[in-house]
């Protein structure tokens, strides 16, 4: 049985897409056969993300119309032995999704892959709804501020009311927490709010705490996963998520504020 | 933080400390409205409409709320009725 898990947040720009390249990209190094599935009809960016823009040829869409079969529209990916990535359509809208069309092509995923990541879209329409419908996992992306925080409490709502799971009254879908671009600078001057303040509002299981990084936008500059970039905080971080998602135990890292020079502590900055 | 921050005054509360009072109370108020049914806003305007026949009350005089407990639901229904003169 494969698990679907879907990363959401309700809000846009909070890093979504960037959860769903590092962390699928975590599973299948980990030697899971995993795919990631764009769910962002119209506003396709998980190829971009994962540095196969030019390798798209079908897409969700079209699998679902039967106008190209999964094994044409799956992209493998070039860095990453088992993870494959099913982009989403640029030129039709959100409601060419439909409940049946979805399900066959998770079906047939399922019979191959351990693990689907769901890239949801923003938003609490269609195309969000779709994404977590199927879900037995969700990964919720927050940022350490007051709409995202709202917004996700929002999707946490839709999730325990709309998906199917809730619907056939099953077992619920299991909630995770991601905190992205996380400052603990600000954090510490109180300007931002903490990883305890956005548990106690949210009260879901935390999954990792990702640190504001330049690396972010370096990575996806580049088209690699961030994941890679084992250099860098905010790499490390999705994957000690990853080995959390997994099951692992893996202390929080990078809370703390960074210890700077005397010199460039008392100019500020 | 340089070293002009010293200077500033540390008395009012921390932006961070407002943004999560906040959030806890317009989550809290978000959260009790989710399990309502969508029949709701619509009953209550027309709670409303049969009071007005009789007396003049505004939109914000009646609250209306659904509890559920275990095994029931209690629909709690408050009237402000304007003073008599």
């Amino acid at each position: 049985m494969a698990k679907i898990i879907v990363v959401t947040s309700g809000k846009g720009g909070v890093g979504k897409t960037t959860s769903s390249a590092a962390i699928g990209t975590g599973i299948a190094l980990k030697g899971h056969k995993t795919v990631i599935i764009d769910f962002d009809v119209g506003l396709r960016n998980l190829d971009l993300i994962m540095g196969c823009e030019r390798r798209v040829v079908y897409d969700f869409v079209n699998v679902i119309n039967k106008e190209a079969t999964l094994s044409q529209a799956l992209i493998k990916d070039k860095r990453t032995k088992d993870l494959f990535i099913l982009p989403a359509s640029q030129t039709r809208d959100k409601d060419a999704l439909t409940v049946e069309g979805v399900q066959g092509v998770l079906e047939e995923l399922a019979k191959e892959f351990e693990y689907i990541i769901c890239d949801s879209p923003a938003g609490i329409e269609k195309g969000a709804q779709m994404a977590l419908y199927f879900a037995d996992a969700a990964i919720v992306v927050t940022n350490p501020e007051v709409s995202s925080v709202r917004d996700s409490d929002r999707i946490l709502g839709i999730l325990q009311s709309k998906s199917k799971r809730a619907e056939e009254g099953r077992e619920p879908i299991e909630e995770h927490l991601l905190l992205t671009r996380y400052h603990p600078g600000r954090v510490a001057l109180g300007e931002m709010l903490s990883v305890s303040d956005v548990e106690d509002i949210l009260a879901i299981p935390l999954l990792g705490v990702i640190p504001e990084s330049e690396a972010v936008l370096k990575a996806s500059n580049q088209g690699t996963p961030v994941i890679l970039d084992t250099e860098s905080e905010a790499g490390l971080a999705y994957m000690d998520a990853v080995d959390r998602l997994m099951g692992e135990e893996r202390p929080l890292r990078f809370l703390e504020v960074q210890k700077k020079g005397f010199i460039k502590r008392l100019l500020g900055g | 933080m340089g070293i002009f921050d010293y200077f500033k005054s540390k008395s009012a509360p921390s932006s961070a400390s407002v943004a999560k009072d906040r959030l806890q109370i317009i989550v809290a108020h978000e959260r009790s409205k989710r399990h309502q049914p969508d029949y709701l806003p619509q009953m209550q305007q027309e709670i409303i409409d049969v009071i007005r026949k009789y007396v003049n009350i505004g939109n914000e005089d009646v609250q209306i709320q659904l509890d559920n407990t275990d095994d029931c639901s209690v629909l709690e229904l408050n009237v402000t009725l304007p003073e008599q003169n």
